[in-house]
């Protein structure tokens, strides 16, 4: 595990981690594209539903009002949950969540868990925990499961091993499923790991899932899966844990209608997930126990910049049509969550250890386009960088760069100044003189020629309109 | 404190304003189509499921003789009276392990939605859930009748609450895990016929 442990470390800033992914020119760009067909593939769907932006729109209202109401909200959940007989707890941090966890697994002396997709329980790290203790946990959806073969963290939410070569994902089953040497076919090992995993669905004494919606008015959630992991992973074992954020609350059932038809068509394209399993309580003669996590998020909901972070939904369409994301990999992060949602997520929770994420972006606004919330994800990033800078954790070197520009800015006659000299001396200089250590920008590429003439004298120097 | 109400009383550390945010009322008009059962065929295609509309239950039984996963399946079960000729009795189930052989299962669907072909299955209905994902082919069975255009439509329809298990199915299991490439028949059923009657 000290592989998959030190993926997540976050002592290094982003453009340490994006050199690496970087460097392998060739990935670089197949990562690029295989991102962007399903961004193609989102827009093609969305496309396809007459009101999207109205169904936003509502979605938007609908997470703004459920987050301002959340106490209310989570009680009555409580409440009707308890009511069809499920047992409730609540964690106030990672820890406790684990704790809680383990003392299910220790009170029903089960030893083999089956999870499905659940990024809150990365979040809290609970596979190590558990397999410290002696447990086996199995990732049953595919793209966890070849990242846990591999020591890995998923470096996406929705396509865990999207930066994996099937070739790759070929020499991992042949070490540990023994598929052929060499064979990268798909279908092939999809087979294999379909094999594999049912003899796991079949001996689990628990299963764990993710929860992608909860219902006040009801007390039931719902979760969402291509596979039928979830589904296999609960109807199999008697005991079901489902791990949920405190803001994944939604009031009403019928506000399923809108979060479903906007979830998989953001995430993948696809019209609805295969499967959208409904949980009202435990099966017959089953046992159901509901996390409600917290971690930071509480916290988060009182921030007046940041709250409406805690409306995603986790579809990943932010991540898929980031330019950075697309060409920096998702594990340059260093977060369990990465791409424009978590470089707001992540610092907003520990603005010291993740304060290189919000710069890990162009502010195109690209994600804040495909936003099925309406996330104002490329103003909250621009917030970010004024927060992390006011706590005084910008690094020293971008302090007085950021400094020096400013003083510069304000100065008009001096910026002009400098732009003359800038124009007339840079020109003469060796390109190793400007390509400096200081200046990152010349670190892969030259600056463009020089112009002989600056904006304003063109402007001014302009002929007049006919 | 316990974690409850310290969790509970941070999410209210700030006075709140009156809530300046009204939950819509999701009473307008959604997107409909003038043939439902067209547009629900159409999208089930393209998540890689078959619908075939037949006339009458025994109608559906001689399709499903011409399917080769039907053909070729040695345990069936089937929660449909008339379609499928099941060797497996699901009350005799007591153990939902017990499934893990069973080849082709035949399981009757409450509401079918135009917009993704996504069909509603109830724990009423299948008693003993894990057979829709266990099985290695799926047949669900609808009324023509049952079909609407939107999920508003279907929530409206659905009456939810009550201690018991619901999913929608779209299609058969799938995965695009490696290198985005379709692989049909992930953990769930392998295929998915849905026969529309009426």
């Amino acid at each position: 595990m000290s592989t998959r442990l030190a993926v997540l470390a976050p002592s290094q800033a982003h453009p340490t981690r994006a050199a690496l992914f970087v460097a392998n020119d060739e990935r670089m760009h197949w990562h690029d594209k295989a991102l962007w067909f399903v961004r193609q593939k989102r827009d093609k769907a969305a496309a396809s539903v007459p009101e999207w932006e109205r169904l936003r729109e509502l979605a938007s209202q609908i997470k703004t009002h459920t987050l301002i109401h959340l106490p209310e909200y989570l009680e009555a959940f409580e409440a009707k949950a308890r009511a069809l007989g499920a047992e409730v707890h609540w964690a106030k941090d990672a820890a406790e969540h684990n704790a809680i966890v383990l003392g299910i697994l220790e009170a029903a002396s089960a030893k083999r868990v089956v999870k499905s997709k659940s990024m809150l329980t990365e979040e809290c790290h609970l596979n190590p925990f558990l397999e410290q203790r002696g447990y086996e946990v199995v990732d049953t959806d595919l793209g966890e499961r070849i990242v846990q073969f591999r020591n890995e963290a998923p470096s996406h939410i929705v396509l865990p091993a999207i930066h994996i070569r099937k070739e790759e994902v070929g020499d991992t089953f042949h070490e540990h499923l023994g598929t052929e040497a060499g064979a990268s076919d798909p279908q092939y090992l999809t087979e294999a790991a379909r094999g594999h995993l049912r003899a796991k669905f079949m001996e689990a004494d628990v299963g764990i899932t993710g929860v992608n919606f909860a219902i006040a008015e009801t007390g039931g959630f719902v979760v969402c899966t291509n596979e039928g992991n979830a589904d296999l992973g609960t109807a199999l074992p008697k005991i079901h844990i489902a791990c949920m954020g405190i803001e994944k609350l939604l009031p009403r059932t019928r506000d399923l209608a809108v979060f479903l038809r906007l979830l998989a068509r953001s995430a993948t394209g696809q019209p609805i997930t295969t499967y959208s399993s409904h949980f009202f309580g435990p099966r017959p003669q089953g046992k159901l126990h509901i996390i409600l996590l917290d971690n930071g998020r509480s916290a988060i909901s009182q921030s007046p910049e940041f709250k409406s972070s805690l409306h995603c939904i986790r579809c990943g369409a932010c991540m898929n049509t980031c330019p950075v994301y697309r060409r920096s990999g998702g594990h340059s992060y260093g977060t369990t969550v990465p791409g424009p949602i978590g470089s707001i997520l992540a610092p907003a929770r520990d603005p010291q250890a993740y304060q290189s994420l919000p710069y890990a972006c162009s502010l195109c606004g690209s994600c804040t386009d495909v936003c099925p919330v309406k996330i104002n994800l490329h103003e909250q990033l621009l917030l970010m960088r004024h927060e992390v800078t006011r706590q005084g954790f910008l690094p020293r070197l971008k302090q007085l760069s950021m400094t020096l520009a400013g003083f510069v800015f304000q100065r008009p006659r001096l910026y002009a100044f400098l732009g003359a000299m800038g124009r007339g001396f840079a020109r003469l200089l060796p390109t190793r003189w400007v390509n400096n250590r200081l200046n990152g920008w010349g670190r892969q590429r030259d600056l463009p020629p020089l112009p002989a003439k600056s904006f304003r004298a063109l402007y001014r120097n302009r002929k007049p309109p006919r | 404190m316990s974690s409850r109400s310290s969790i509970l009383t941070a999410l209210r550390a700030r006075p709140r304003v009156p809530s300046p945010a009204p939950l819509p009322a999701l009473d307008e008009p959604f997107c409909t189509y003038p043939d439902p059962l067209a547009k629900f065929a159409e999208v089930l295609a393209t998540v890689g499921g078959k619908a075939i509309s037949v006339a009458s239950h025994a109608e559906a039984q001689r399709v499903l003789q011409s399917e080769p996963a039907y053909r070729d399946a040695k345990l069936i079960c089937s929660l449909v009276p008339g379609i499928g000729a099941p060797n497996l009795d699901l009350l005799q189930v007591a153990d939902p392990h017990e499934l893990e052989a069973v080849d082709f299962a035949v399981a009757p669907g409450r509401l079918a939605v135009a917009e993704n072909a996504a069909i509603w299955v109830r724990e009423a209905d299948v008693p003993t859930r894990a057979l829709l994902f266990i099985t290695q082919h799926l047949c669900l069975v609808i009324d023509r009748t049952m079909l609407v255009s939107n999920m508003h439509e279907a929530y409206a329809q659905l009456e939810l609450g009550k201690a018991e298990f619901g999913v929608f199915i779209s299609g058969p299991s799938k995965t695009a895990d490696i290198e985005q490439s379709l692989v049909i028949g992930a953990h769930g059923s392998r295929s998915l016929i849905v026969l529309v009657v009426g």
